[in-house]
């Protein structure tokens, strides 16, 4: 399995190592620098680099490259994945101020993922339903894909071994489904209810696809007019969005940006809200919105200076948008009931729901 | 500084043992004296018994070690004396950090300790000490590879282990020592399919990939009779047709030897165990669950893998990569599969570009007639982007769109001769080398695309295009006549600025041209060969020898020279563009190696299916085997009786007087207290459902519940006199129980005669940790127990088998009806009452347990109007009451039938029992073996519905037989007197299996009952009701111990 692992941060330097059969020398990195910079951007570096005598196995997080070399055949998902669970675990532990509280204690229990001997005062369970919409609108505004992936976040605090469940009005939306391993799945088999004792604290309860046959509503449009000219330096640039299907809830914490071509020098725009903010440098335009609201569309309006000499450029920006709609599961998603079995207290039960833009791209 | 307190202490530690044949000062010898021996006598030292010795020696070699002498001999014996102690430390926790401390010394020398201390974990009766056990093993394997025979040896033994637990790593134990003893797997392969839900993520990686290879090795192709049919599809179609007559017959024969195709049990099980882990959320467990379905599933249940795997693109950009490699393969060999999936494999702007050039890999893959114009108006978007490696892959793909869908070959040119247009010379490259290997597909209808193509000669930089170009405008030349000459003038005159791969093609076309036409590309030809006569590079120079003497004729040059033309312009075949990922799935998917397409070291071959099918009786296991008991089981096996069979035992007296009073004794508890809390839910599930808003109700009830608690702790504990005594030993924690007792019965304990047998049904309660709980579901556990134990010995000395009170009963082994009191004579001021199950079903109700009452009226006055009144039932329970009865002449005795439905808990039904004149508060407490009624199955059955109830749901428990409960009658009597089961027939002689459903909602309760070697014998019950598994555990083995 796993040999050893190297932590690299931004600028290259290997800042921590572990070996856990004997010492690989650090050279061996420089297989991954050589991939590094043949790769230009961190997230091209190939996750699987063989080597002479060994293989890089390396996943990217927080500008951070966490190398694993390993020796002979495994499942590169096995490392990768593992690799990830270890982020997770540092960003839990070093992330949360009751780091104690975070360490498993249940190595031996038939409940491994729940500590034993909890304690509370105040009992409570929170449940966000949050909805991801995942798509791609043409340069017409219509819909080329779009999907809507969920997750159900739980934030458990409960005193002993609970057990709960959790009831769907609508569970047929449920296309596709992962659990938590605390989820019974024979139950969710025979009666679509999810059953579980819950770990505790934070964890991901289940993460859901819907499936494809329901029409996706797209909350939000976004009308635009981008284009260079040939034979001017300058090229016009206008969006503007508004509320589409939103259920009569608010769309806010919108933000877009969009990745200019190369030979844009510079932007002059006005927006009608929010603040917007070019780099000249990565050529990214951002532009914060705010909230969207209907009777005064918020507009990005200006000129474009391009680069004297080139040609115009062939492709035309993409727009990433982010949104998010509070108290709305896009799907319809709803929860019907939460119970607790197995402990006397009544509990405080909290839902949220939420619906956010995921990979939600506008071509223009 | 450092060597004189040393010495001092030496010396004092010496002389204070009083052991002058050590007290020599071994350290400090010189150069002179003989090493070796004074290290003997530290061994000795440390060898010794005497712990003060151990302790000098010990202090010696530290200050060995702090003058910098060397004392790695010694090691050994110090490990053996630091790490080998705590091997035997009671603690499970400890025992298994000592084997991780030893296993993890990478030093030869330590091999063999640490080999006994693997042999000895690997039958610790702890499932966390076999499994790190398990962990061992490999690290002692790649540090003396000599040890494998043994190793093996141990890890047959863990193999056949039942916990999960242990399961996935003594797997991994298996892949990296002995992977190719695949006979191993065969007594255990059903265990493995049954356990796989429960073991641990990374386990269940592993297994799933052992079990992919073992299904290749054992099992017949599923789509065995598919293949032969596309085989003589292909053989009609290529052989000749003498070839096919003579197959013909021979191929009738194969086939009608060939018997239709059906699949093993075994490896339907395996599909069928392995699909709910596609539900997964560890991206490794669902890639290794796509693999075996691809490997092993027929084509037809294929498919169910895409979804799953479609998901995974949602995950981190590394676990996209590699599962889209494994797309890309799959989506090769079966095509229909992420056809309804196409969308998901769009690509953003916002892909990292290895992504984006992957997910194209699947579009082309995907890509047919229906949906080729919506890819390639997806591509058309492609082509813009910025990402110019990105666009130059999208260049590639429509080539091989185009090659294979002869439909939009010609638009997919058209596209493509418009790019040449394009801005982007990269852009430009690409496509001229990809229209090139169009156009050589029908290089006649395409001479103006040619013609386009010899302009850009001037333009394009790219080596790999000009290179390209000029081929073609060499092997088609006969198409442009005209332009053909004038490219090469062009080229002559640059060619010594020209790369490599371009004046190697320069020298091509001027010797095409040469041959075609002489006459105005002669001189030029000369030209162009002199130059290349003393290029830098070797290859031209030789390209140019070559090429002079291959097409001008000289008096030298051979024969050759007349097959000039026939040489250079032959009909040249076509590039086959195909995907780089086609027949890569001869790796197994998913591994390291078929992410490289090379073999890593370490990889197993995935076999080829068997032929024939090897015999399938090789994974029958008559008697499950496993992990025989060591000494330190034997020794605790009296005194313990564990709840749960995955942490058995650790809660033992040994363990109460560790320091750690958390480590054994919470866990037991943790785990008792989840499984039943687990299936409280199932029980309570209907009442909660109802009462959701009536909170101030559910106070009440549960006030009053506590008031019958007590009151019946306070009625019973006296009579528990005995029953309960002996599971005082497993008391874990004093302090813990004591609290209990105060909680549930501090009343009771008060009025206590017997202090002991309340503190251990108390005990049960701190096992169970209830202080947590609700008190309806848990209360009954321990006072059922009392009644069934305790007040059965106290009416022992009845005549209980009167013939009036024993209906004819259902199940056909049962022996004697046991009967419980209601009412006692003095509380009813002479009208006794007593009740029995009848195990009858209760007409009207399948549902309820039907109850016999027997009440006798010992007053001298008539007993009028005696009916049920107030039933209080907990919610979901429902009483039938019986028939008021008017009269009861004194003397007399009425029995009348009633029945109650517990909702399968032993909870009690609380009603009263009415007279004209008096009212009496009574209960009734199902005893858990009566809330079930026998069920008559198979032995086939019996062992199916045993598979479908294995991990959580399984409980096992070892106990010894008393001498006289070893026949099989006093073993079958007693076992269905303590519970209304019925017999499966067994062809095991000393196994016995018992079947019920639990009267309220049917769920099977499975019994087996293993005898083994001595008294000894084993306990397994299989109930989605774990509760009523735990309690039926302890009913039928007090039963048996009786």
């Amino acid at each position: 399995m796993i040999h050893s692992l190297f932590l690299i941060n931004a600028s290259g330097d290997i800042f921590l190592e572990k070996h856990w059969k004997s010492v690989v020398s650090r050279s061996v990195c420089d297989y991954f620098f050589e991939a590094q910079e043949r790769a230009s951007e961190a997230e091209n570096v190939p996750p699987v680099i063989p080597t002479p005598h060994h293989y890089l196995l390396s996943v990217y997080r927080h500008k951070i490259f966490f190398v694993a070399v390993i020796q002979s055949e495994v499942p590169p998902l096995f490392v990768i994945e593992f690799l990830h669970r270890v982020v997770d675990t540092f960003q839990d532990y070093f992330g949360s101020t009751n780091v104690g509280d975070q360490l498993p204690t249940g190595q031996l229990s038939v409940v491994p993922w729940r500590r034993t001997g909890v304690k509370y005062t105040n009992n409570e369970a929170y449940f966000d339903v949050i909805e991801e919409i995942d798509a791609i609108i043409d340069k017409s505004g219509s819909t080329i894909t779009a999907e809507i992936q969920g997750v159900i976040d739980a934030y458990v605090k409960l005193t002993g071994m609970p057990d709960l469940t959790l009831s769907f009005m609508n569970p047929r939306l449920l296309d596709d489904v992962s659990f938590h391993p605390c989820v019974r799945f024979k139950r969710w088999e025979s009666e679509r209810i999810l059953s579980f004792i819950p770990p505790d604290g934070n964890f991901r309860l289940l993460s859901y696809h819907v499936s494809a046959q329901n029409l996706v509503a797209i909350p939000v449009y976004v009308k635009h007019n981008i284009s260079f000219r040939d034979s001017s330096s300058l090229g016009r640039f206008e969006i503007t969005m508004g509320p589409k299907q939103t259920m009569g809830k608010t769309v806010e914490g919108v933000m877009v940006t969009s990745q200019m071509p190369k030979s844009v020098l510079n932007m002059t725009l006005t927006p009608s809200q929010g603040t917007h903010v070019f780099d000249p440098v990565t050529k990214l335009l951002s532009w914060d919105v705010g909230k969207i609201n209907p009777q005064k569309l918020p507009s990005l309006k200006g000129s474009v200076s391009l680069q004297a000499g080139t040609s115009k450029p062939d492709e035309n920006p993409t727009i990433n948008l982010q949104f998010k709609i509070q108290q709305l599961a896009i799907s319809g998603l709803k929860v019907n009931r939460l119970d607790m079995y197995g402990e006397k207290y009544k509990p405080f039960k909290g839902i949220k729901y939420m619906t956010k833009a995921g990979k939600f791209q506008v071509r223009t | 500084m450092a060597a004189s307190p040393a010495y001092g202490e030496e010396k004092g530690g010496s002389s204070s043992l009083g052991e002058p044949e050590y007290g020599h000062d071994p350290a400090s010898g010189g150069i002179f004296s003989s090493d070796y021996k004074r290290h003997d006598d530290l061994k000795e030292m440390l060898d010794s018994n005497k712990d003060s010795l151990k302790l000098e020696a010990m202090k010696r070699i530290v200050a060995m070690i702090a003058r910098g002498k060397n004392a790695s001999d010694l090691f050994p014996a110090v490990v053996k004396n630091v790490a080998c102690k705590n091997i035997e430390d009671p603690n499970q926790l400890i025992r298994a950090s000592a084997l991780r401390v030893l296993s993890s010394i990478r030093v030869p020398i330590i091999v063999p300790i640490m080999m006994l201390a693997i042999k000895e974990a690997a039958s610790d009766m702890s499932p966390y000490v076999r499994k790190t056990a398990a962990h061992a093993i490999p690290k002692l394997y790649s540090l003396d590879s000599d040890q494998k025979d043994q190793l093996i040896e141990v890890i047959e033994k863990l193999l056949a282990d039942k916990t999960t637990l242990v399961a996935g790593s003594v797997v991994m134990a298996f892949e990296e020592v002995c992977p190719e003893r695949i006979d191993l797997i065969h007594k255990n392969y059903r265990k493995l399919c049954n356990l796989l839900i429960d073991v641990e993520e990374w386990g269940q990686v592993v297994i799933i990939n052992m079990l992919t290879r073992y299904a290749r090795t054992q099992f017949l192709s599923p789509n065995q009779n598919e293949s032969l049919l596309e085989e003589n599809t292909e053989k009609a179609f290529y052989g000749s047709e003498e070839e096919d007559a003579k197959d013909a017959k021979a191929e009738a024969a194969v086939l009608a030897k060939c018997k239709p195709y059906v699949m093993d049990p075994d490896h339907r099980l395996l599909l069928r165990n392995t699909k709910p882990l596609l539900q997964s959320r560890n991206a490794a467990v669902v890639m290794a669950v796509a693999q075996l379905y691809f490997h092993l599933a027929p084509k037809a249940e294929v498919g169910v893998i895409a979804k799953a795997l479609v998901r995974l693109l949602r995950s981190h950009s590394e676990v996209q990569y590699v599962v889209l490699q494994n797309v890309a393969t799959m989506s090769i060999k079966r095509r229909g599969m992420f056809e309804p999936y196409l969308k998901s494999f769009y690509i953003r702007s916002t892909d990292p570009t290895q992504i984006k050039i992957l997910k194209l890999e699947v579009l082309t893959n995907l890509a047919n007639e229906t949906n080729i114009s919506t890819i390639l108006r997806e591509f058309q978007t492609y082509i813009r982007s910025m990402d110019k490696d990105f666009v130059a892959a999208t260049i590639q793909a429509i080539g091989r769109c185009a090659t294979n869908i002869g439909k939009v070959r010609d638009t997919c040119l058209n596209g493509l001769v418009q790019l040449l247009s394009n801005r982007d010379e990269l852009v430009v490259a690409e496509s001229v080398v990809v229209i090139k290997k169009l156009l050589q597909m029908q290089p006649a209808q395409h001479s103006e695309i040619i013609k386009h193509m010899a302009k850009l000669t001037d333009n394009i930089q790219v080596p790999m295009a000009r290179a390209s170009i000029l081929w073609l405008i060499g092997e088609y030349c006969e198409h442009v006549p005209k332009i053909a000459p004038d490219v090469l003038r062009k080229m002559a005159k640059s060619f010594t600025n020209e790369e490599d791969i371009v004046k190697l093609q320069v020298i091509n076309l001027a010797a095409k041209l040469y041959l075609t036409n002489s006459k105005q590309s002669k001189l030029l030809t000369q030209y162009v060969l002199n130059l290349a006569k003393y290029d830098q590079n070797y290859d031209i120079r030789d390209r140019a020898r070559f090429i002079r003497q291959l097409i001008v004729p000289t008096e030298k040059s051979g024969a050759l020279n007349k097959y000039a033309k026939k040489l250079f312009l032959a009909q040249k075949p076509a590039p086959i563009l195909e995907s780089s990922f086609k027949d890569r799935d001869h790796f197994q998917l998913g591994s390291l190696s078929h992410l490289l397409n090379a073999k890593a070291v370490g990889y197993q071959e995935l076999p080829d299916w068997p032929d024939e099918a090897p015999d399938p009786s090789v994974r029958n296991v008559e008697v499950p085997e496993w992990t025989k008991c060591t000494s330190r089981e034997k020794r605790k096996e009296k005194v313990e009786k564990p709840f749960y069979s995955d942490s058995e035992g650790e809660s033992g007296p040994t363990e109460s007087a560790d320091s750690e009073p958390e480590s054994g004794s919470e866990e037991n508890g943790s785990s008792s207290s989840s499984g039943s809390s687990s299936s409280g839910t199932e029980e309570e599930e209907e009442e909660e459902e109802e009462d959701s808003e009536e909170q101030s109700e559910d106070k009440e009830e549960e006030e009053e519940e506590e008031d019958i608690g007590t009151k019946k702790a306070k009625k019973k504990a006296p009579q528990g006199r005995k029953g309960r005594a002996e599971t005082s030993s497993e008391e874990a924690s004093t302090s813990e129980s004591s609290s209990s007792v105060s909680d549930s019965g501090s009343e009771a304990e008060a009025k206590q005669r017997k202090p002991p047998s309340s503190k251990a049904s108390s005990k049960e309660i701190s096992l169970l940790d209830l202080d947590d709980f609700t008190p309806p579901p848990v209360q009954p556990i321990p006072s059922s127990s009392i009644i069934s134990t305790s007040l059965v010995t106290d009416l022992e000395g009845l005549t209980l088998t009167d013939s009036s009170l024993t209906p004819t009963l259902l199940s056909p082994a049962f022996s004697a009806v046991k009967t419980y009191e209601l009412l006692h004579r003095m509380a009813g001021e002479g009208l006794a009452v007593e009740y029995c199950f009848s195990r009858r079903p209760f007409p009207g109700d399948p549902h309820m347990v039907a109850i016999q009452i027997q009440i006798s009226n010992n007053t001298d006055t008539e007993v009028k109007n005696l009916r049920v009144n107030e039933p209080k039932p907990l919610s979901g329970m429902r009483i039938q009451e019986f028939p008021e009865i008017e009269h009861l002449a004194p003397g007399d005795t009425a029995t009348v039938l009633m029945g109650i439905d517990f909702c399968d808990s032993t909870q009690a039904a609380n009603f009263q029992l009415c007279t004209h004149t008096r009212q009496f508060y009574v209960s009734i407490q199902p005893p858990v073996g009566e809330l079930m009624a026998p069920v008559f199955m198979s032995e086939n059955e019996f062992k199916k519905e045993q598979g479908k109830l294995m991990g959580m749901s399984e409980i096992t428990e070892k106990l010894t037989l008393p001498e006289k409960c070893q026949s099989d009658h006093t073993i079958v009597q007693q076992l269905t007197s303590a519970a209304n089961v019925g017999r499966v027939p067994c062809g095991a002689s000393n196994e016995y299996r018992f079947a019920a459903k639990t009267v309220t909602s049917g769920s099977l309760v499975l019994i087996t009952l293993e005898r083994r070697e001595g008294s000894m014998a084993q306990l397994t019950i299989n109930s989605e009701k774990m509760v009523i598994g735990t309690m039926l555990v302890k009913d039928i083995i007090q039963a048996l111990a009786q």
